[in-house]
Parts: C-alpha cells; structure tokens; sequence
C-alpha cells in the first residue's frame, strides 16, 4: 500500500531535478540528457495516474512519449555531431553564431 | 513488499538523477540516466503496466541511451568546463526550480487523501489491453507517428552525412 | 508467511542450481569449441588433461584465475571494473525466464523455470539491449584505440542487427498470440515437428534471420568484427587480462547458450518431442518429467555444434558489408515475412 502521492512526488522531484540540470549543465549532450530526464519524469506521472483512474490510455502516452523521444534523439543526436564536427567543441556558451 | 520495492527503486531513481546534476563527465551522467530508465521500469511494474516497463528498457536504455553513449565515445567528450553561462543558471534558476518542486510537492502531499493508494496487482494492463486500445480507437495517431519516425530518420541521414 | 519463506527459498535454490548448471555448461562449451574446430583443422584439440581432455575446462580456469591480475594506469577504473559485470552479469540474468522443460509444480514453485513471466519474451530482448553496455564501456574505459575501434564497431553491429533480431520474433508471437515464452512453445507442441513454428509455422525465414541476426548479437564468426584479432589485436578486451578477461569470455558463451535456447524454444518446439505422439508413453513419471528437458537439451546442443561449425567455416566479413547485410537484407526480409505472416493468419481467421 503506497499512497499514490508519493509517486507523484517522485515525478516532480526528477522533473525538477531535470530542469536544474537543464540550467546547470553546459556540454551539449548532458544538456540532451537532462531533458531525457524531465520527460521519463512525465511519464511516471502519466502512468502513476493510469493506474489511479484505471484507463490504459494514460499509458498510451507514456507509449508515445517513448517514440518522440527516440525520434528525437536520433536528430538531436545528428544535430550534436554536425555541431561537433564544424565548431570542434560542444560548450553552448562557445556555440553561439548562427553561421560560422 | 511493494513499500519496501517502492522505497528502493524511488531511491535508486533520485540518487541517478542527482548523480546525473552533479559528475562534470558526460559519460557519468549518461549511466546514472541509465540507472535513472531503468528503475523508473520497476516502477511501471509496480503500478502494473508491465508491457510498458520492458518497452522503458528496451527504448530507453536499450536503444535511446546506447545512442547517447556511442555519439560519447564517437567524439571523445572530455569533462565539461564551467563557464559564465551557468553562473547567471544557478543564480536566477535554482530558486525558480526548488519554488516548483515545493509547490508541486505540496500540492500532491495535499491530495494524498483523495488520489487514495496504489496497492499491487490491483490494476494490471496486458499486452493486449495496451494494443486493442492503441490499434482501435488511436489508430490515427498511431499512424501519425510512423511518418514522424520517417522523418527523424531521412533527417537524422541528412545532417549525419559528411559533405563531399 | 511461511509460504513466503518457503516460495523464496525453493526460487533462491532454484536459481543457484541453474547459475551452477549454466556456468559448468559455459565450461564444457568452450571445450567443445575447442575439439570440433580441432576436429574440422584436421587436428586433435585438447586431450591431455582427463580422459579425452574432459578437465581441461578445469585447468584454463585455474589458469586465468592465478594470472596476474593488471591494471593498466591509462584507464578510467570505475567504467573499466564494472565493464565485465555488466556484461556477464546480462548474460547470465537472460537465463531466468527460460522453461528448460514442461510446468511441472512443487510447493507451487516451477521446477523447469526460474520465473515465469507473461512478457517473458520482453525480458530477453530487454537484456540483451543492456548487455551492449558492458562491451561498449569496456572499450572506452580500456583508453586504447583498438579497444575503442572493437567497441564502436560492436555498439553500431549490435544496435543494427538488434532490430532484424526484434523483428524476426514477431512472426512467431503472432502466430501465438503471446509474449509468454510457455505459450509459444505450447502451440508447437501438438503433432510433432510439424507443428513447429520453423516447419508448419512457415517462419523459416524468420529463423535464418535470427539465426544470422544472433550470430552478430554475441559477436561470433563470421561477424566477430569487434575482436578481429587480424586488425584490432584483441578489440574490446585488448586491455583485459586475468578473471576480468574470463568474465567477457564466459558471457560470451552464456550469450550463445541463451540463444540456442530462445530459438529453440521459438522456433524448434522447445522441449516437445518431434515426433509428437507417434512414439508410444515410455517410463514412469520422473522419466515423463525428464524427457523433455533431454529434448530440449540436445536441440541446445545441435545449435552450440552449427555455431562451431560455422566459425570453423566462414571467413569474416568486411565491415561495411556487415552493416549493409544487417540493414538492406534483413531488415527488408523481415518485415516481409511479419506482413505475409500477419496476412496469412487474418485471412485464417
């Protein structure tokens, strides 16, 4: 018996602490990562209250979620090469011209 | 039994996403993510969407993860370096984001009555429950996602080739 | 609360046993690598430790235990010491929801399984998508250029013919309707061979996609690219030496002992007999109970014996057309075969 609460505060913690590492991290790819972080936060919430209304179209979402994020990496990732193999570094503060 | 499973998966969670915020190497944070996705798994399991754990690890640490090591190891990334950027970060954002979370905390803390709890196989969706709902009546968005994935994939071709 | 005790007791012996069983089965494998390719180079292989060489499994463990135990100073330690677990230990964990023989309960615990789960199929592929991280790190922590080499060119083979292997599976979970690895071998159990899913399920081409797909999974001729000793030394465990060297190379042989075990179970019935109930009901019920893990065992066997004979045979590809293979012919091929399948058994219905 877990309150379904907890769960929720569980999601929120990771959420924040995806946000913090959003605003903290300068390299490119942590930057990516945390961002993976706040959405797997999501999805816990989404399914925490799949599980409280009893629908599985919450966890529908959650499915969903997944397939962004993987459509999302494969081009972020490319992006993060492509940046890479032009600027020879991946600090945001350093890549900040729009043409090299 | 699911207390003491809750108590140590959200710890395992909490702790890889804080090891996450804290190592400079990129490498570090992407295995505490790892250990991040794949307790996040049990989770799911605990609150019975079990099709859905194994498809948390198989994407996410399996597949979504093992791109980000790759592109790690590919480049060679080095430790990061602090710069001014994150000083202003730290400054105006870490406030904002504790604001966030205590607000969020408080409020679910005060719907613990009504949101009641989470008891184990009190509620278990199947393989097929999951796939009757998301091939009848969301077949459309279903579909909409495969072009979606079409395109990542022509996009992430394109900007991956080298110019000639 | 007893029965608690009693059920975490009987799965923890459970599980010791089939660890034990497992790593004995690694030992002997290597052994048996060892004399068959000896056998196909015209040569004897091992055969002076034990009657026919039989201890020599013993004595390359002592070996490889009292080696020294290095630790280059360039590496990144923690990466490169936990490289070795993660990979044995995937290998070893895929082995708990495989039925080695049909349900047969004490005490409400499955004696021929370790656990029995409804999305059994899952976990395997769930494990095995982990286990890239161990040879993945091992490269990069190991901060040696033929171990990076070995490593990025296993992480690109495994992700690519991760997804053939995947797709290969549907069309038997299809024609089952389950990811319940009892399930799918029940249906194939019913008139013999013919009721196999790679003969009258019509997945043949599944199974040889599978069969290539795995081959390229645990890194075996002819696409062992990651450790072309030719070109990249020794690749992921160039810098490995002593247990941790032991420890890629018993999950190595685990790996290819899981995988004979899901394509038999599958695609070659499991553990039911070929020739269904043609052969008359022989022995008792310990003899009942133990026929189909003979069965089982000896399809496990036939498959160890083709992975030998084909490293004995085949030479290595090159790695472009390694890629190329993974990508253009079997992805293709495999999708192929789920539409016709899928078409075939709507129309059926």
């Amino acid at each position: 018996m877990i309150p379904i609460s907890w769960y929720l505060v569980l999601s929120a913690a990771l959420f924040s602490i995806g946000v913090s590492a959003f605003l903290i991290k300068r390299n490119i790819i942590s930057i990516f990562m945390s961002i993976e972080l706040m959405l797997n936060a999501v999805n816990l919430a989404f399914v925490t209250f799949a599980h409280h209304w009893h629908q599985v179209s919450g966890q529908i979402f959650v499915f969903f979620v997944m397939v962004v994020a993987a459509a999302e990496a494969a081009v972020g990732l490319a992006i993060i090469i492509a940046v890479f193999r032009s600027r020879d570094t991946l600090n945001v503060d350093q890549i900040n011209l729009m043409k090299l | 039994m699911h207390l003491v499973l809750f108590l140590i998966f959200a710890g395992l969670c909490l702790a890889g996403a804080l090891n996450l915020l804290f190592q400079r190497h990129p490498i570090n944070s992407a295995l505490s993510l790892i250990v991040v996705m794949t307790s996040l798994a049990v989770l799911y399991l605990l609150l019975g969407a079990e099709f859905l754990a194994l498809a948390q690890i198989i994407v996410y640490s399996g597949a979504i993860m093992v791109l980000f090591v790759f592109v790690i190891m590919l480049l060679n990334v080095s430790a990061e370096e602090r710069t001014h950027g994150s000083r202003i970060a730290y400054l105006a954002g870490i406030p904002g984001v504790l604001a966030l979370f205590a607000i969020l905390a408080s409020i679910f803390l005060s719907l613990t009555k009504n949101l009641g709890s989470a008891q184990l196989g009190e509620f278990l969706v199947t393989t097929s429950d999951l796939s009757r709902v998301l091939f009848r009546d969301l077949l459309l968005p279903f579909e909409v996602t495969s072009v979606l994935i079409l395109v990542a994939i022509l996009g992430a071709v394109v900007l991956a080739r080298k110019e000639h | 609360m007893n029965t608690l005790l009693l059920f975490v007791l009987l799965s923890l012996l459970k599980v010791a046993i089939v660890t034990v069983i497992l790593l004995t089965s690694v030992a002997y494998t290597v052994l048996l690598e060892r004399k068959v390719v000896g056998r196909i180079q015209n040569r004897w292989g091992p055969s002076r430790v034990g009657p026919f060489g039989l201890l020599q499994p013993l004595a390359d463990g002592i070996k490889l235990f009292l080696k020294e135990d290095i630790i280059p100073s360039g590496v990144y330690r923690p990466l490169y010491l936990l490289a070795p677990m993660i990979a044995l230990g995937c290998a070893l964990i895929s082995i708990s929801v495989i039925p080695f023989g049909a349900a047969l309960r004490v005490h409400g615990v499955d004696l021929f399984q370790i656990a029995d789960l409804n999305i059994g199929l899952l976990v395997l592929l769930a494990v095995t998508s982990v286990g890239v991280y161990g040879i993945a790190l091992s490269g990069w922590a190991s901060n040696n250029k033929y171990s990076l080499m070995g490593s990025v060119r296993a992480t690109a083979q495994m992700i690519s013919y991760e997804l053939a292997l995947g797709l290969s599976l549907v069309g038997v979970v299809l024609r089952a309707g389950s990811l319940r690895l009892r399930d799918i071998v029940n249906i194939q159990s019913a008139h013999g061979m013919r009721s196999w899913n790679i003969f009258g399920g019509f997945q043949f081409v599944a199974f040889f996609i599978y069969l290539i797909a795995a081959y390229a999974e645990t890194n075996r001729t002819p696409f062992d690219l990651p450790e072309a000793e030719t070109e990249l030394t020794g690749g992921y465990h160039t810098e490995y030496s002593s247990m941790k060297f032991a420890m890629f190379f018993m999950a190595e042989y685990a790996n290819m002992i899981t995988v004979g075990c899901v394509a038999t179970l599958l695609f070659l019935g499991g553990w039911s007999s070929p020739f269904g109930h043609l052969l008359p009901v022989i022995g008792g019920p310990i003899v009942q109970a133990l026929l189909p893990v003979a069965w089982f065992v000896a399809k496990v066997f036939f498959f160890l014996f083709l992975y030998i004979w084909v490293r004995g045979t085949l030479p290595r590809f090159r790695y472009d057309q390694l890629m190329g293979f993974g990508w253009k012919v079997l992805m293709p091929l495999a999708l192929a075969n789920i539409i016709v399948t899928s078409l075939v058994l709507a129309i059926r219905s």
